[in-house]
């Protein structure tokens, strides 16, 4: 049997809160930052959306559709790219035309409701079962939750909402001596399959690929369809953010060369085909089955929670957010909904982490603000606002 | 009656409180009939000369003018150190400072006689350099104009050194004003010996030492064992003529409760948020508001997340100039919760603006505010207590507002000057 390659992208934009002071709180609604929302949008999507998708569809087309890619694309994304750069959804419509994209379904948001409200949860993920329908055509029947975040109750959430395929994490401290290299079992739903990212090879590409003080640089397709080789087991899931794409690794690193060379090598070589998630859960037979009690998650060394709740800032703001839902349970305001999910994106959270030393950095890249305080600060003044409008509608 | 007064910085352009205090002293000496000549470092030129006349250091050479300057400024050299450690600066105005040094590759002059010095006139890293350069211009501005006053008169230790090269060469008696002290910047440990060496010199050579509080003069009598017969409290006045009332429109309905300085362990941030918590527990309809930066913002913020009152405390950051009279405006009570505090001009603003305040009895200020009310900075239960009746009885809330206003219109530099004047006559 040939061994299957995984390629999953995640496509997410955060809609950053504008400056939002004190003197706002009861005064005006309005919480984003339009213009950087619309500028970044449009940045990433000339450096990597737009031509990451044309190399995309060339090499599906040259490879006869043996070929085979996964997205999964955030509610919030899919809005910003209908706002700002239609012409996005366009080149997307055109892979999902091939027959050889899976589109995979997240939460809406890009939020923790797995974590907070399993009516919150299950609201989310029909949401954006729905639009993807909508928007792409395709009905999504894998699942992946936000940050690749999984957990025992998360699975059986997740099978109940009618979905038998799952990504997540290959973590270390969950898998032990096992490899990520093969199809799973969630221990506590043995009917919902697991796939696990290959984190050192996905970060190969994701993290390393132009770092020129790693010893393996540069990265040619010939050396890593080697590695591929190496590696035992069934399935080689390389899951990464698409961004990774002429945004984090820019185009003069020759990360577009060598996403061009890698289908072809790795089809001439006889020993792989390509697989999409729900291909792979049906062909794969499984080895074992996994128990998480704690969540797990992609982000940072530690793999867990840490990098959005952390902290006691971080630990207070998701508190008071998701101590909401009871009070929206009865209201029908499309506008307070909208808000309370852009309000629930996980990118608020992310930018209020704390952990300087290790991680900080990564987080620092991310974020429009310049401290974890102010990144706070700013979200509590909003959410205060959020809450009078909530009261108000009572 | 003529006043030397040497100044460090004196209204529009002013980073702390003793610009403006000591715009009402001058203006509150001319009304009793006290000329002043009033010596700054950087005056800009647009300063209200209608009640003092401006000597600006900066465009005054040093002079050979007598054979005791040399062996002065032999002296007051030893206080040049090229070091950073400044106490006086708040972190956020210490780094920028640092940065904008780095920025202009600004080298550190000396000045020889016949030269001028450019001061800052701020709080700087060079700070310590420019004390010293202001009693080298000091000695030589009280010997140009010695026919023109009878006393010295010195604010805070940043203008001692000039004080005392004036008295030294001149022979005119010296009254220092204490502000503050190193003691209400700090702990002992973390104190700047240099300062609190100049502080101590100051108040040993001075004829008459004023302070701007009861508290104030307990220390300089404590803790500088100064003699207590030649300490005088001052008590500090506001000004607010030409003060316009703003309005306002509110966007929250709550009762606000707000503490406005810097943040630091000096004025007791996180008594204000263990109170607050408190108060929480208790009623809804309030919400609380820590206006400033400072060196304990970050900790304060945390505090408030642990606590879980993030939605109901808010911070603002530094507020500049119409800012703070904005925040005083949406403000129901006022909090001033200072460990350590000389004398505290903010809770008369706030209840200028009809705001009732809660102050520390550690504070300067509450030794003339009748109707604030007052409670020890370590007493959280009897603050959450005097927040909780403010924002629940109406009818406290109104006396202390209506009584509080006509106080504080009462507190003139007038009345405090005249009190100054017989300080200096006292001299003569």
């Amino acid at each position: 049997m040939k061994k299957s390659i995984c390629l999953y992208f995640q496509v997410h934009q955060p809609t950053r809160l504008r400056q939002y002071r004190f003197f706002d709180i009861g005064k005006d609604s309005h919480y984003y930052d339009d213009f950087a929302n619309r500028t970044i949008l449009k940045r990433v999507a000339q450096n990597c959306y737009l031509p990451m998708n044309e190399l995309l569809l060339e090499a599906i087309s040259k490879s006869k559709g043996k070929f085979k890619v996964a997205f999964s694309i955030s509610g919030s994304a899919l809005e910003q790219f209908d706002r700002y750069a239609p012409e996005v959804l366009d080149s997307f419509r055109k892979l999902a035309a091939t027959g050889s994209v899976e589109f995979l379904c997240e939460t809406y948001y890009h939020s923790l409701a797995s974590l907070a409200s399993p009516s919150e949860f299950l609201h989310q993920v029909m949401k954006h079962k729905k639009h993807v329908e909508d928007t792409l055509g395709v009905t999504p029947t894998a699942f992946r939750n936000t940050e690749l975040i999984y957990s025992d109750d998360i699975a059986r959430q997740v099978y109940e909402l009618g979905f038998k395929t799952m990504l997540t994490e290959g973590a270390r401290h969950i898998m032990g001596w096992q490899s990520p290299n093969y199809l799973y079992l969630a221990e506590s739903q043995p009917k919902l399959k697991l796939l696990l990212r290959n984190y050192g090879l996905s970060d190969d590409i994701a993290f390393r690929f132009s770092d020129k003080g790693w010893g393996e640089w540069p990265l040619t397709a010939e050396k890593f369809v080697g590695w591929l080789k190496d590696a035992e087991g069934d399935i080689v899931n390389l899951f990464m953010d698409y961004e990774t794409f002429g945004e984090h690794q820019k185009a003069e690193s020759g990360i577009f060369d060598f996403m061009r060379s890698l289908p072809a090598l790795v089809l001439k070589d006889g020993g792989f085909d390509f697989v999409t998630p729900s291909q792979a859960a049906k062909n794969i037979k499984p080895v074992g089955s996994l128990s998480v009690p704690d969540p797990i998650s992609w982000a940072d060394e530690e793999r867990d929670l840490s990098a959005w709740l952390g902290n006691e800032l971080q630990q207070d703001a998701y508190n008071k957010l998701y101590g909401l839902t009871e009070k929206l349970a009865i209201l029908a305001d499309p506008e307070l909904w909208a808000d309370f999910g852009h309000l629930q994106e996980s990118d608020h959270l992310y930018y209020m982490c704390t952990k300087f030393f290790s991680d900080g950095e990564i987080h620092k890249r991310f974020s429009p603000y310049d401290t974890p305080y102010e990144a706070f600060i700013n979200y509590m003044n909003v959410l205060s606002d959020f809450i009078i409008r909530i009261n108000n509608a009572q | 009656m003529r006043v030397l007064m040497f100044g460090w910085e004196f209204p529009p352009h002013i980073a702390g409180g003793l610009g403006t205090a000591c715009e009402g002293i001058v203006k509150g000496l001319a009304y009793n009939g006290v000329e002043t000549l009033f010596v700054m470092p950087n005056a800009s030129g647009d300063e209200d000369q209608s009640a003092t006349t401006i000597l600006n250091a900066s465009d005054v050479a040093v002079q050979n003018v007598s054979s005791t300057v040399e062996e002065f400024i032999n002296k007051v050299k030893f206080f040049y150190v090229d070091s950073n450690i400044v106490p006086y600066v708040d972190p956020d105005e210490y780094f920028e400072a640092i940065e904008k040094m780095k920025a202009n590759g600004l080298k550190q002059t000396t000045i020889g006689f016949g030269q001028k010095f450019k001061f800052s006139g701020k709080y700087g890293a060079n700070l310590m350099e420019e004390v010293s350069r202001y009693a080298q211009v000091g000695g030589t501005i009280a010997m140009q104009h010695i026919d023109e006053f009878d006393v010295i008169h010195a604010h805070d230790w940043l203008t001692y050194l000039a004080g005392i090269a004036a008295k030294e060469l001149t022979g005119k008696p010296l009254v220092v004003h204490v502000h503050a002290t190193s003691y209400d910047r700090g702990d002992e440990k973390h104190m700047d010996s240099r300062v609190l060496d100049i502080e101590k010199r100051g108040m040993l050579a001075a004829d008459r030492v004023v302070t701007v509080s009861d508290l104030t003069r307990g220390i300089v009598i404590n803790k500088y064992g100064i003699d207590p017969a030649k300490v005088v409290t001052v008590h500090n006045a506001v000004d607010f003529s030409g003060r316009e009332d703003i309005s306002v429109e509110r966007g929250v309905k709550d009762k606000v409760v707000t503490f406005l300085g810097r943040i630091t362990f000096q004025k007791g941030p996180e008594y204000f948020i263990d109170a607050a918590a408190k108060v929480l527990k208790r009623t809804k309809n309030v919400r609380f508001v820590m206006a400033g930066s400072g060196d304990m913002m970050n900790r304060a913020i945390r505090q408030v997340a642990r606590m879980g009152i993030s939605d109901r405390f808010h911070f603002t950051g530094f507020l500049r100039g119409a800012e703070v009279q904005k925040m005083f405006a949406l403000s129901d009570v006022y909090i001033m919760p200072s460990v350590s505090e000389p004398f505290g001009i903010s809770p008369l603003e706030a209840m200028r603006t009809g705001v009732p305040s809660i102050i520390s009895h550690q504070s300067g200020a509450a030794e003339v505010l009748k109707y604030a009310l007052k409670v020890d900075f370590w007493d959280v239960d009897a603050l959450a207590d005097d927040i909780y009746a403010l924002v629940s009885y109406p009818a406290l809330t109104e006396f202390a507002s209506k009584q509080g206003y006509d106080e504080v219109n009462e507190l003139k530099w007038n009345g405090a000057t005249a009190k100054l004047k017989k300080v200096y006559e006292s001299l003569l």
